[in-house]
């Protein structure tokens, strides 16, 4: 099931499906971690960026472009 | 000379890295984009001298940034011998996307498995001769900030420059791409390039822009009528290809870390998960945050000021007055006498004695710096500064800002659109620097002895207030249009290393006893010469020269409540460095009374209210030369220097009269 990265809930894990943002946008987060396919777990969405781990480490990303981000279930 | 370029994702430990291996003491800090210029710095071995560069963190050699701008022209025009790839080997599978561009560039790479001591205790395994074979280059593993690993890796350095190595570029991506990989490559054959064929041809099918704008300016290519048909066959379809190329680039990194990297079933839990579930806590973050900044005024206080402060004027005191008696001794002309007390140890002596605060405060700002809560800041504040029209991390660059304006200004490296940076650049000068605390220290000596670290509090609390509204203005007029996405790392806490905080406030510290002995230096003299002439007039009097310039100048702050001449003239000097301001009233007093008697002078031609808004007025007045020399350098044009300088004294005159006149109508006095 396709979601979007700002509906999932803190403690949930998911796999980053698909990446609608503009070109640079897109870019600057698969070189961050966000490739396709990478497995993620979400540590905090209640206001101001969302914040996910990645391997165990922390990126924050803004509401707007995390919207854009199109993830489904974890491995 | 051998150069050697240390390259990594940002906050790998690059400067870290640097400084142990240099024994220089470059800034490190436990956020992303610490650094944002190239540093040189040199080592020596087995009687070689070798050059090596410290640059800006960059995730890819794509470049968005300013700061990542500066790291790829290094590696792509510096020509280093050997590339040094500083890896954080907690997030290796993330930083090796880089060391997969790395190893196609054609030039030698070493690849450090830096924080290895944080692997360790995270339970993460390397089998180093396996990531060595599939990447084809030398790994190292380090613990830089424990110094450990250093001499392996030099050895090593010394090793691979001195032979040879066999780079093959063993990235498959997909048929479709290598084709057309081989295509551009035996049409670029025969032609002088800077950079190795295979290298141009990705970077050509991905759309970097660079290199795209290499190959148009080569007369041989682009008059190749095939070559440019196979240019715009491979623009088509950039966009699929780009995500393919990355997609290739990261099952590279996979296929090397399956084998080579061993991570534990259940990641071990962190200290950083708890704490963070309340330092950035959606209620709690910000209140924290203030309280914060709260208790690192009043630490600065009751520790720089009531614990050190009397120590250092009473040794000011004793020596000035040793040097005064040494110079009657030996017969000294009475001129030098009197430049030496009243324009030396009165200017010069007033800003000696706060040295304990600022050590103080420096300290305590260098621990949040190395901790990793500067990161959370900026976090916290991107809601705030969002809704304002500004990017969240602008706030990093205003609290570097804290310590100078000049790194401050520098710090907007990081932030990718012109718009975001501009604006972070022209509302960093009303961040209170450490040479403004010198001025708010005399005044709170003077008035408010008993509530220092407040009042503290409050002028930088202004600060920020004034630039995020000026920003919010800014936004809105001069530089329309979106604020790019908030994307930033949250490095995880760490301990902060004692070394790493006495070099951030040495820097401050060196820095201001540098200005102290030049700028400074200079410009009581030149004041003290223009104080005592002509020849005739009570020194330091309004009939002097400084005191008829000040004259002039003094009506335009008579709304602000502070029109003395001696006022005017200290916020002039001001510009040259802001400490200035101090050391001229400092001196312009000292004809007055006897002794460092700078604060009751004061007391004397200020009051409580009028001390506020003169504190108002230097805390958002007009920049020093250095910062706006800065500003020109970063905005590249002296129309947004002059600018800066015009309005931020608009600004700060506003205010100040505001303060005053509204202080006035409450009945205060
Ligand atoms: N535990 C541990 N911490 C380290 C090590 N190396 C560096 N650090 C810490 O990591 C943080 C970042 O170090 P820097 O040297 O500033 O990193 P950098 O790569 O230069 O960062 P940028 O200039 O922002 O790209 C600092 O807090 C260092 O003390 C290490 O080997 N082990
Ligand atoms: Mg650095």
């Amino acid at each position: 099931m396709n979601l979007l990265l700002t509906q999932l809930k803190p403690g949930e894990k998911g796999k980053v499906k698909q990446i609608d943002a503009c070109r640079r946008a897109a870019r600057r987060l698969y070189e961050m971690g966000f490739n396709i396919g990478t497995n993620f777990e979400v540590v905090k969405n209640d206001i101001g960026p969302i914040i996910v781990s990645l391997f165990g480490h922390k990126v924050a990303v803004g509401r707007g472009l995390a919207q854009k981000i199109i993830v489904n279930q974890p491995d | 000379m051998n150069t050697i370029a240390l390259v990594g994702n940002p906050n790998s430990g690059k400067t870290t890295l640097f400084n142990a291996l240099t024994g220089s003491n470059q800034h490190v800090g436990n956020w992303p984009g610490v650094t944002v210029e190239k540093k040189e710095g040199k080592f020596k071995f087995n009687g070689n001298t070798y050059n090596v560069v410290d640059l800006p963190g960059t995730y890819s050699l794509g470049a968005f940034s300013e700061d990542e701008m500066v790291a790829r022209d290094f590696i792509l025009k510096g020509n280093p011998d050997v590339v040094i790839n500083v890896v954080d080997a907690t997030n290796i599978e993330r930083n090796l996307y880089l060391t997969s561009q790395l190893l196609e560039m054609g030039v030698k790479v070493i690849v450090v498995l830096n924080m290895i001591d944080e692997a360790e205790a995270k339970n993460i395994q390397f089998g180093i001769k396996t990531l060595s074979k599939k990447l084809g280059v030398p790994v190292v593993t380090t613990a830089a900030s424990k110094r450990k690993g250093i001499k392996e890796l030099i050895e090593e350095i010394v090793r691979v420059i001195d032979g040879e190595m066999d780079l093959k570029p063993s990235i498959s991506y997909g048929d479709k791409i290598d084709r057309e990989i081989k295509t551009i490559k035996k049409l670029l054959s025969g032609k002088t390039l800077e950079y190795p064929p295979r290298w141009i041809a990705i970077k050509l099918i991905e759309g970097d822009q660079y290199v795209h704008d290499l190959v148009s300016e080569n007369k041989a290519l682009s008059s190749d009528s095939e070559f440019g048909d196979v240019l715009s066959a491979v623009k088509e379809n950039i966009e699929d290809n780009e995500l393919e190329i990355v997609n290739r680039r990261y099952e590279f990194v996979n296929d090397v870390t399956r084998v080579s990297v061993v991570r534990p079933e259940e990641a071990v839990k962190t200290v950083t998960d708890k704490v963070d579930k309340i330092l950035i806590h959606k209620y709690f973050g910000l209140p924290i945050f203030i309280l914060i900044m709260f208790v690192l005024f009043q630490l600065t206080f009751a520790v720089g000021e009531d614990l050190l402060g009397g120590l250092m004027a009473a040794a000011v005191d004793a020596v000035g007055h040793a040097i005064e008696v040494f110079l009657v001794n030996i017969n000294s002309p009475a001129w030098i006498i009197a430049f030496v007390s009243e324009g030396i140890i009165g200017g010069i002596g007033a800003i000696i004695e706060f040295i304990p605060l600022i050590v103080v405060l420096y300290m305590l700002i260098g621990i949040l710096e190395d901790s990793g809560y500067m990161a959370r800041a900026a976090y916290i504040m991107d809601n705030i500064m969002r809704k304002l029209g500004l990017h969240g991390k602008t706030f990093i660059s205003m609290i570097v800002g804290f310590g100078c304006n000049v790194p401050g200004v520098m710090a907007t490296r990081t932030l990718e659109s012109k718009k975001d940076r501009m604006i972070a650049i022209l509302i960093n000068p009303f961040m209170s620097c450490g040479a403004k605390l010198l001025i708010y220290l005399v005044f709170i000596a003077a008035f408010f002895p008993n509530g220092g670290g407040l009042i503290l509090f409050l002028i930088y609390f202004i600060g920020i207030l004034v630039a995020l509204l000026v920003g919010k203005i800014f936004s809105r007029t001069l530089f329309k249009g979106e604020t790019t996405d908030f994307i930033m790392e949250l490095p995880p806490y760490r301990k902060p290393v004692l070394r790493n905080v006495l070099r951030n406030m040495w820097d401050n510290v060196s820095g201001f006893l540098k200005r102290a002995g030049t700028v400074i230096f200079a410009v009581v003299t030149v004041l003290w010469i223009m104080a005592v002439l002509p020849a005739g007039v009570e020194p330091y009097g309004a009939e002097s020269i400084l005191g008829r310039i000040g004259l002039f100048i003094a009506p335009i702050f008579k709304p602000a409540g502070f029109g003395t001449w001696q006022a005017a003239v200290g916020l002039f000097s001001g510009i040259a460095a802001k400490e200035a301001v101090v050391t001229t009233l400092g001196m312009v007093y000292a004809g007055v009374g006897e002794g460092t008697e700078l604060i009751s002078a004061i007391q004397g031609a200020f009051t409580p209210l009028t001390s506020v808004s003169f504190m108002v007025m230097t805390l958002l007045y007009t920049p020093c030369v250095a910062t706006i020399a800065t500003i020109k350098k970063e905005t590249n044009s002296v129309k947004w220097a002059i600018f800066a300088m015009v309005y931020t004294f608009a600004i700060g005159w506003t205010m100040a009269v505001l303060v005053f006149q509204t202080g006035r109508l409450l009945g205060f006095s």
